[in-house]
């Protein structure tokens, strides 16, 4: 008889946590090849409309890109907190806070015309998704507050301080009192990379982002403290590492990257703000840093992931009349297949050859 | 393979000749469907806002046959990827597009200006272009005949009003419903509640709960879930449904209601681009346009109030009367359209006070 057995590791396998990711986004196209033949679809017709058909086309490559932006931006941030054990859920206000930021800069900067007016948002937006993020990292390192919930409760509280904005003060006067502020000036818009489609210098920044996240992560003496307080903790304390300075730092590294990620929604493809700004890339950029392993590089491939689930969900809708949530069903099958194959980081599967024991 | 090809292409070519050759004798295959697409703002359901678009869309469809084919993207966000979606529709051979929520339209914009070639309509926008029209509804109109309908039966002469946003289309239809109500009874005033988002059942019913227990016994909604007709229907008062018919969510409670009906624009507006005779255009229909109804009264309301209900819609289909003629007066007592005037469709699209018998102040910006 067959038995099969989990059994720890003496070590984690770094192959695993590598090729983890890899295989969960091999079952979650299975799966989703699975869930279109339920549903009476070709499953080839499927899997090409949603993974293929959203790149077809330069303009649908930009597209994919575009929305990949605010996610990889986010992640990187949540990343650096994540390695640290400081778990910031709250990247969805701390977006929409660098979105108010941003905007109340280039209000301010309304009759300025120059890069500064693109400046001065980025610093906005940077320093008003930090100030979010101060706040849990206030209450953990003072009263010992727990951030997840402090943080995930302030995502609401932002939203209700971006509708209050757009509802008053920032209520554009010619708008018939609908819930948006005015359109921004063409110096508060962030220049396109290619002519015709909305891929914007926000890309650029992303990049940077990840680089500069990168060479912190693997080469600063902060990054690897940081890195040594997530992986011993006992280690770390040993050490004198200060555990506050790690929540100070994951947490505003969070909440920085995403203000930034804010900034260059509303100065992007919105080009003004409104009480819909945020649409999520808070939460799935948390599924985005884990699918790309905590680590830059697998963080963008991770975003690119993401987005095309995002598109793929629509052309499904459009070319295959499927409904909207199919989308949230692949990141669903997305987030199980990781945990699942994760498990095999720390344990190994071993399957026994038991002898049936005769009578009993 | 190469031969083939070009048979292909040969033979394509003779079917585009021999169509062609048809065509002038008159035999023409009916012309390949016009291509509409329909951008709604959440997922269908079973009633609300997006519900009644849809049955819209299923009515042009059954009016204009095989001469269009439809398609619908619900659960697009009103952020940046609206645009997309848009875009999609209109690089894809839907040469009619109809995006059904405000927040939709600076992207309508800028597709528009991008793909000239197609004609697209945004609801309850503002703004306009050469390929780019916007409509809405008088829904108004609906709400000051259930005002009388809600004047009249008050016992308590309380009426409640769960609201979504204080936007003037939302403070239009509580200062309607007050002012059908204080045409009949003096003594009615409307209490609102602010819920702070257009579907939030679990806002709506404890919103509709609250009012009921301020001794509100006529309660309606400007908002999206059937919660506040089913709250009603529970707690036994009556409720005035929004959107949709939602009798089946409150057989007894719902004495009527403001249904939107879009079937009548679409399957005119798509008409007309078939015929190549659309202009940009704001439309604003109401009762007589067919734009909206409101849901048959229930049995238990009495026939005076009927009879009083049908000639005030009858004579808004003629023309002859304005939920708003003057004089208007706001709950400060300040007179804003003096009598025998008629408050013009602009004031009204920046509506921005509470008329008297509005007891709930509206929060000033």
């Amino acid at each position: 008889m067959l038995s099969f057995k989990l059994e720890a590791r003496p070590e984690a396998s770094r192959t695993m946590s590598y090729l983890s990711p890899l295989i969960a986004v091999v079952l979650t196209m299975l799966g989703g090849l699975l869930l279109f033949s339920a549903l009476g679809k070709d499953p080839l017709e499927g899997f090409q409309v949603f993974f293929l058909n959203p790149m077809r086309s330069w303009y649908g490559v930009s597209e994919l890109l575009l929305k990949a932006v605010p996610l990889m931006l986010i992640a990187v941030g949540l990343a650096i907190g994540f390695r640290a054990n400081v778990w910031n859920i709250g990247a969805e206000g701390q977006f929409i806070l660098g979105a108010c930021a941003a905007t109340g800069a280039a209000l301010l900067l309304e009759d300025v015309s120059g890069p500064q007016v693109l400046l001065a948002m980025i610093v906005a937006g940077a320093l008003g998704g930090a100030a979010w993020a101060a706040i849990p990292a206030f209450l953990r390192t003072r009263f010992n507050a727990n951030e997840i919930l402090v943080s995930l409760m302030l995502v609401y509280v932002a939203q209700l301080l971006v509708s209050w904005l757009v509802f008053g003060p920032w209520m554009d006067p010619d708008g018939f009192n609908f819930p948006q502020s005015k359109m921004f000036s063409d110096s508060a818009l962030l220049p396109m990379l290619v002519e015709g489609t909305r891929l914007n210098l926000a890309f650029v920044m992303a990049l940077g982002v990840l680089v500069v996240g990168y060479v912190f992560m693997h080469r600063s003496y902060l990054g690897f403290k940081m890195r040594v307080a997530g992986e011993a903790a006992d280690a770390a304390r040993y050490a004198g590492f200060s555990a506050k300075r790690m929540v100070w730092f994951g947490m505003l590294a969070g909440g920085v990257c995403a203000g930034l990620a804010g900034m260059a929604e509303v100065a992007g493809p919105m080009g003004q703000l409104t009480d819909k700004v945020a649409s999520g890339y808070g939460f799935a950029a948390i599924i985005v840093a884990f699918v790309g392993r905590l680590n830059p590089i697998g963080i963008f491939f991770a975003s690119l992931l993401m987005a095309l689930l995002f598109l793929g969900g629509e052309q499904a809708q459009l070319y295959m009349s499927l409904p909207a949530s199919i989308s949230k069903v692949f990141q669903g099958m997305l987030l199980f297949f990781l945990l699942g194959s994760d498990l095999f980081i720390n344990y190994r599967l071993r399957m026994r050859r038991t002898l049936a024991k005769a009578g009993a | 393979m190469g031969n083939r090809r070009h048979f292909i292409k040969a033979a394509g070519g003779m079917a585009v000749a021999a169509a062609f050759g048809v065509g002038l004798l008159g035999y023409a295959q009916a012309a390949d469907p016009l291509k509409i697409g329909f951008v709604y703002i959440s997922p269908i359901g079973d009633a609300g806002w997006t519900y009644q678009h849809d049955l819209g869309r299923l009515q042009m469809e059954k009016a204009l046959g095989d001469k269009v084919e439809t398609k619908y993207i619900e659960n697009v966000p009103e952020g940046a990827d609206a645009e997309r979606v848009i875009r999609e529709l209109a690089s894809s051979g839907y040469n009619l597009i109809y995006a059904t929520s405000f927040g939709y339209m600076n992207y309508v914009e800028r597709v528009a200006k991008q793909f000239p070639n197609v004609t697209l309509m945004h609801a309850t926008g503002y703004k306009m272009g050469k390929n780019f029209g916007n409509y809405n509804a008088r829904f108004y109109e609906g709400r000051y005949l259930n005002g009388v309908v809600a004047g009249k039966m008050s016992k308590s002469n309380v009426l409640g009003y769960v609201a979504a946003f204080p936007i003037p289309e939302v403070v239009m239809g509580i200062n309607a419903f007050a002012r059908g109500a204080r045409s009949v009874n003096p003594d009615a005033e409307v209490r609102v509640i602010w819920v702070n988002s257009w579907y939030d059942p679990g806002k709506e019913r404890e919103a509709a709960l609250t009012l009921i227990s301020q001794g509100a016994d006529m309660i309606t909604h400007h908002t999206d879930s059937t919660a506040v007709v089913q709250a009603a229907e529970e707690k036994g008062v009556n409720a005035f449904s929004y959107h949709s018919d939602m009798g089946k969510y409150g057989a007894k409670a719902q004495l009527s209601g403001t249904t939107h009906q879009w079937g009548k624009f679409y399957t005119d507006t798509t008409q007309s681009v078939l015929d190549g005779t659309w202009k940009p255009a704001s439309t604003w229909g109401g009762i007589k346009d067919e734009m909206i109804e409101i849901v048959p009264l229930n049995p238990s309301v009495p026939a005076d109030v009927k009879a009083q209900v049908e000639k005030l819609e009858a004579e808004m289909r003629a023309g002859t009367f304005h939920p708003f003629a003057g004089p208007i007066v706001d709950q400060d007592g300040r007179t804003r359209v003096p009598a025998g005037e008629v408050i013009s469709d602009d004031d009204l699209g920046r509506m921005k006070y509470f008329v008297e018998g509005v007891a709930s102040k509206l929060r000033q910006n």
